[in-house]
């Protein structure tokens, strides 16, 4: 059997009328970049924050690094990584000092925090500008002390949502060079983007549409499904679907 | 694990090394948090230094005589009052009271000199537009002492026989409630620091949510209570040096009285900066926005100013503003305050006050840890 990342059952939210996840089955394996795709509102980003435990599910279960994250959402939350579309690091503290302050936030204290800050600047090439204000930093590298942060307790699993919104080409190469060394060592990486080179250099992708997993699989299995030449393609497509049916349930 | 250890890696301990660094780097709000108490008390305070000068003041003289110009003289070189005018009879002197030409009448009546020469008591009147208590109340001061001076002056000439001695009246009109100055100042305290920690502490929270940071700390391991306590005690530190900052410069420049004891009164300020940072963080999971959270800062200054008892006496509102004002926390400080700077109470005689205070802090303080945890979730 496959050990895995993530396992959801009948994963539901719903705001009022709102459906914006309808019954999620989701398996992620192990180890693995897994790619979550959708339109804007298609349920990617609350999908997240239901397996990062920020919100409750309204039904179902979710298993997150081998845990309830609705039993135990603090339990979960020492095993896994966040990184949201913000960066959620302080623009007014230096890269070091952001990387002390969430070291120190999950409980790494003394030589041990000061190794593992000297170990991220070196991973995430933050070195040379250890003592600059994070705030003046440009887009690759507020991204690199973005992930530095997000992984400096050594997580299981690492949630990425939308990272590369506004990356430069040669910075996101980097960081897709970073994310692949990481599952290299057995950490699963979720990614949402909108970016479909990116998108094709995940294992295996899940798309959605309002709330409803459309179709998962590697991105040739998914082309393949929709009979579409390229990801990009099956994009557009569910995209135009939406568009053509604003208050239907997608097919 | 032993216990030590584990309280070494508390997360709340990142949290206060991070709010220390970023207080240390945001200069401009350090140094407004510093600059506001001490531009705050030399406002206040010049204008108590500048309120007993110069009251314009017109005169009723109904005995013409050397006594009553020799009153009205003494009368204008305190100082206190500025002569404007001389009027004919009562109604005139009280339409230049109500036009506001004039704040105060000194009144001399007809018998004024012929009692002083029979060796009576010679009584003067001397009204005034207590519709601004703190003038009024300096021009209580100089009548009665302009009033002691000429008697004094009249012993001193008198060669035996009957001597004749000058009371001078002050009648307040519209105020008679009369307060004086210094119930002003220790008050600033107070409602400088019902400003600054709600609106500190408000904004520091919903900055973090604006920017993304409040997210990223829900989704670690630290908890509630230590972010809520991580964010409280930089401002607590804070609010003790701004009261630092207030009492020094009160006492310097303007010689406000301490008569009661310092540690006393830090030890009655702490469940009212907490409760006052509660007010703060429960404005935070009410509103969007940094300029949300300042707009309900200044709203809620606004009852604290008037109906706290910091300008006006409570026991003269109507009842709705009297319960209006039991339920912010500094209209009880302001007791505490009061208690301590001016008379010199003990903290133990303030048990009313210390109650209600620490009854707002613990229900403030756990009503935002409730309601933050629901915006968080919801």
């Amino acid at each position: 059997m496959i050990e895995l990342g993530i396992r959801t059952v009948g994963l539901r939210m719903a705001f009022g009328d709102l459906v914006a996840v309808a019954a999620l089955d989701l398996e992620v394996r192990r180890g693995e970049i897994f790619g979550l795709l959708g339109p804007n509102g298609s349920g990617k980003t609350t999908t997240i924050r239901m397996l990062t435990g920020l919100l409750e599910p309204t039904s179902g279960s979710a298993m997150v690094a081998g845990i309830d994250v609705i039993k135990s959402p603090e339990r979960v939350r020492q095993r896994i990584g966040y990184m949201s579309q913000r960066f959620g690091f302080y623009e007014d503290l230096t890269i070091h000092e952001n990387i002390r302050f969430y070291g120190g936030v999950y409980g790494l204290i003394g030589k041990e925090r000061r190794d593992r800050i000297e170990e991220q600047l070196a991973t995430y090439r933050l070195g040379d500008r250890a003592r600059q204000l994070a705030g003046t930093l440009s887009g690759g590298w507020k991204q690199r002390l973005a992930l530095a942060c997000a992984t400096v307790h050594r997580p299981a699993l690492v949630f990425l949502d939308e990272p590369t919104a506004g990356v430069d080409p040669a910075s996101r190469l980097l960081f897709w060079e970073l994310i692949r060394q990481h599952a290299r060592d057995g950490m699963t990486v979720v990614v949402t983007t909108h970016y479909m080179d990116e998108a094709e250099r995940c294992e295996r992708l899940a798309f959605l549409s309002r709330g409803h997993l459309i179709g998962i699989g590697t991105p040739t299995e998914i082309t393949a499904r929709f009979g579409l030449p390229t990801v990009e393609a099956v994009f557009i497509e569910l995209q135009r679907r939406d568009e053509a049916e604003p208050n239907g349930r997608p097919q | 694990m032993t216990w030590s250890a584990r309280v070494a890696r508390w997360p709340i301990w990142a949290m206060l090394w991070k709010e220390f660094v970023q207080m240390r780097r945001d200069r401009f709000t350090l140094a407004m948090m510093i600059g506001i108490p001490m531009i705050q008390i030399a406002l206040f305070g010049y204008a108590i230094q500048t309120e007993v000068r110069h009251l314009p003041m017109v005169v009723l003289d109904e005995s013409n005589s050397a006594q009553g110009r020799a009153l009205v003289t003494s009368l204008v070189t305190t100082g206190n009052f500025d002569l404007i005018a001389r009027v004919a009879d009562r109604d005139e002197m009280r339409r230049m009271i109500e036009s506001g030409k004039a704040s105060a009448a000194v009144i001399i009546p007809p018998d004024f000199a012929r009692d002083l020469k029979r060796g009576r008591e010679a009584t003067a009147q001397i009204v005034i537009d207590a519709a601004d208590p703190l003038s009024s109340s300096a021009a209580i001061a100089a009548g009665s002492q302009v009033g002691a001076r000429q008697t004094r002056a009249l012993i001193a000439r008198a060669s035996g026989g009957q001597i004749g001695s000058i009371d001078v009246r002050v009648r307040p009109w519209y105020n008679p409630g009369l307060r004086s100055s210094v119930y002003i100042v220790p008050g600033i305290i107070g409602v400088l620091l019902s400003m600054t920690m709600v609106i500190v502490a408000s904004v520091a929270v919903v900055r973090e949510r604006e920017r993304g940071t409040l997210e990223q700390l829900i989704v670690t391991p630290i908890n509630k209570t230590s972010l809520i306590l991580g964010k409280m005690v930089p401002f607590l530190l804070v609010g003790y040096v701004q009261m630092t900052v207030i009492l020094l410069v009160g006492k310097l420049l303007f010689d406000v009285p301490i008569a009661g004891s310092v540690p006393q009164l830090y030890l009655g300020a702490f469940p009212f900066v907490v409760a006052s940072l509660g007010v703060g963080l429960l404005v935070s999971t009410a509103v969007r926005n940094q300029a949300q959270a300042m707009q309900l800062g200044f709203l809620y200054l606004l009852p604290n100013i008037l109906l706290s008892g910091f300008m006006f006496p409570r026991a003269a509102m109507p009842e709705a503003a009297q319960w209006i004002g039991a339920a912010l926390p500094l209209t009880y400080f302001l007791t505490v305050l009061r208690g301590i700077l001016l008379k010199g109470v003990e903290l133990a005689s303030l048990g009313v006050e210390l109650a209600a205070l620490s009854g707002f802090a613990v229900v403030l303080v756990a009503l935002s840890v409730l309601r933050f945890q629901k915006r968080i979730d919801g």
